[in-house]
């Protein structure tokens, strides 16, 4: 099954079964949280930024390959990122997974592009996003819960 | 007996069997949230678009007639079908659901009081809880809940302690739709009887599987859905004792459920009708009368012994593959497999097995206190209906095998 492999690729299933920075962050200062109430998956983000830049990203939470590995490459990216670049690569990232007419080029997207294949599978793009909403809300200091079921 | 080549006829009667799904035929194990309908189904809905369609019990003229007679003919079906005394007592409803809100609504509503009980269990899918947690809002009643064990049956040890003077309605799962257990729901009906409480059975996933009848079990309301018995969507069925339906309260206000209306004063119907207020589903209520046909032509048992049959062959067969568990290991189970695999998210699970052509249920199955008390957020579900074959049960266990490698 050559297309399976294509979604669930050995970097996916490895950071599935071994996450990174998998532990919560007592001296983190932006924080949120992502809730899939449908699916139960969930996280906690945690992130310590100064002057502007990123400089400690983890996280807590369950789910599925997709959204833990997501969430796990997603940390190990973040760091000594600056939050423009971390909202710019939200942007990327979003738009290689969703966007029909964007032509994403996926080298420009690192590790993280091993994610493309999730394109194929509609109903699990919102696992591969939602570790970047939860970022995205913990920058701007939102202290709702974020979900990506209602996109 | 249901043998390879009758089943083989029989998927003919189901269009959607034939599908192809990411390029393999489709296996189609996810009955328990829908089952797929039969041709007769779809051609009785179609007939009376095409010859019959009209508004029922209100016009003059034969469309109308024709109309009546075939949604009329559609509840005495559904009375047959699960041994009820009289047609008034078979309310049409838009599922499951509607039936278990109305029931709470009218009776709960109108007989409850601060203090009194309401008693359900730890098994129950959302539909049977929700609507009474609701009720003990607005009444002050207090929700109380039957435990279960390991294996996912009902623990009854201490039931006099959970069944007494303050328990007034009782509504328990038949079949549990996220662990396949099938209760012994005639001893609780009649001890909840003997302390003067009301029990209410959510047959969902009974009645595709088992002949019911609503007399012999002597329950005072009985719910399922029309579409998980090959029928359509948005049509089901509460069935009510006379006795009770008759000083119900009305449901809902407005057509059809009135005898008179004036300004000062408007009279009520007699049930069915005073609860079926406004243009009822009416093809889709010969739709579940062409399905209760259908099954009735097979017959019950008939279905009910291949399904088990393949209950008892998959189960033997998933278990071969390394860290997998199931989920409900009751004595007495209905066609339903709950499992979760060590590593493996049930949502991957169903995502890799898809890729075979075959649809499970992933998730907590609108069922998540159950969730809970197994300590999963999910499980993988696959629920087998007549139609099912050895062959599908063997494609499946192949993908699940090939979820193990994925993830090993
Ligand atoms: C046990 C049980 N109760 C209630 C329901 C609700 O049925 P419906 O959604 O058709 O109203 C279901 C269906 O998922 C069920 O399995």
């Amino acid at each position: 099954m050559q297309n399976l492999r294509d979604l669930y690729q050995d970097l996916i299933v490895d950071h599935n079964r071994h996450p990174r920075n998998f532990h919560d962050m007592t001296d983190a200062n932006c924080f949120a949280e992502g809730v899939n109430p449908l699916c139960g998956d969930q996280l906690s983000l945690y992130l310590k930024v100064e002057n502007n830049v990123i400089v400690a990203a983890s996280f807590l939470g369950k789910g599925c390959a997709i959204s833990v590995s997501s969430a796990s490459l997603m940390t190990e990216w973040l760091r000594g990122k600056s939050c423009e670049e971390a909202e710019t690569m939200f942007t990327l990232f979003h738009d290689l997974l969703t966007d029909e007419k964007a032509d994403v080029d996926p080298t420009s997207l690192g590790k993280l592009a091993v994610f493309s294949g999730v394109r194929e599978y509609p109903t699990r793009v919102k696992c591969a996003t939602l570790a970047w909403h939860a970022m995205h809300a913990a920058l701007h200091d939102e202290s709702q819960i974020v979900s990506t079921e209602n996109e | 007996m249901l043998t390879d080549v009758k089943i083989a006829k029989l998927r003919e009667d189901f269009p959607v069997l034939s599908e192809q799904v990411n390029g393999h035929p489709l296996v189609y194990f996810d009955n328990a949230a829908t089952s797929q309908r039969p041709k007769a189904v779809i051609d009785a809905m179609n007939h009376f678009y095409f010859h019959d369609n009209a508004n029922v019990h209100r016009g003059i003229h034969a469309l109308s007639e024709r109309a009546t007679h075939d949604y009329e003919l559609a509840r005495s079906k559904v009375q047959q079908f699960i041994g009820a005394a009289d047609a008034s007592e078979i309310i049409f409803t838009r599922g499951t659901t509607e039936s278990i809100n109305l029931v709470a609504q009218t009776y709960g509503k109108a007989t409850l009081k601060a203090g009194d009980e309401i008693l359900i269990s730890h098994m129950e899918h959302h539909a049977n809880i929700v609507p009474w947690q609701m009720l003990c809002e607005q009444t002050g009643a207090l929700l109380k809940i039957i435990p279960i064990n390991h294996a996912g049956e009902l623990v009854l040890d201490n039931i006099t302690t959970l069944i007494h003077a303050r328990t007034k309605i009782v509504a328990l799962t038949h079949v549990s739709n996220s662990l396949g257990t099938i209760n012994d729901i005639s001893s609780i009906i009649q001890q909840a009887h003997a302390v003067g409480a009301k029990v209410l059975i959510d047959g969902a996933q009974a009645v595709p599987h088992m002949s019911v009848s609503v007399r012999a079990l002597d329950c005072d309301f009985y719910c399922f859905s029309g579409h998980k018995l090959y029928g359509p969507t948005g049509i089901g069925i509460l069935y009510g004792k006379a006795e009770l339906l008759k000083h119900m309260p009305p449901y809902q206000g407005g057509g059809s459920m009135i005898k008179t209306v004036s300004f000062e004063k408007t009279t009520y119907q007699d049930s069915p009708y005073r609860f079926e207020a406004g243009t009822p589903a009416i093809a889709e209520a010969i739709g579940l009368g062409a399905a209760i046909d259908y099954v009735n032509h097979i017959g019950l048992d008939v279905m009910a012994a291949h399904e088990h049959a393949l209950l008892d062959y998959a189960t033997t067969q998933i278990l071969t593959i390394p860290g997998l568990t199931i989920i409900g290991q009751a004595a007495h189970k209905a066609s339903i497999l709950s499992f979760i695999m060590d590593g493996i998210h049930p949502h991957d699970i169903s995502t890799i097995v898809d890729k075979y052509g075959v649809a499970i249920r992933a998730g907590h199955h609108c069922t998540m206190p159950t969730m809970v008390f197994y300590q999963v957020a999910a499980t993988a579900r696959a629920s087998f209906a007549f139609y099912n074959t050895f062959k599908e049960v063997d494609i499946f266990v192949d993908a699940l095998k090939n979820a193990r490698e994925i993830f090993s």
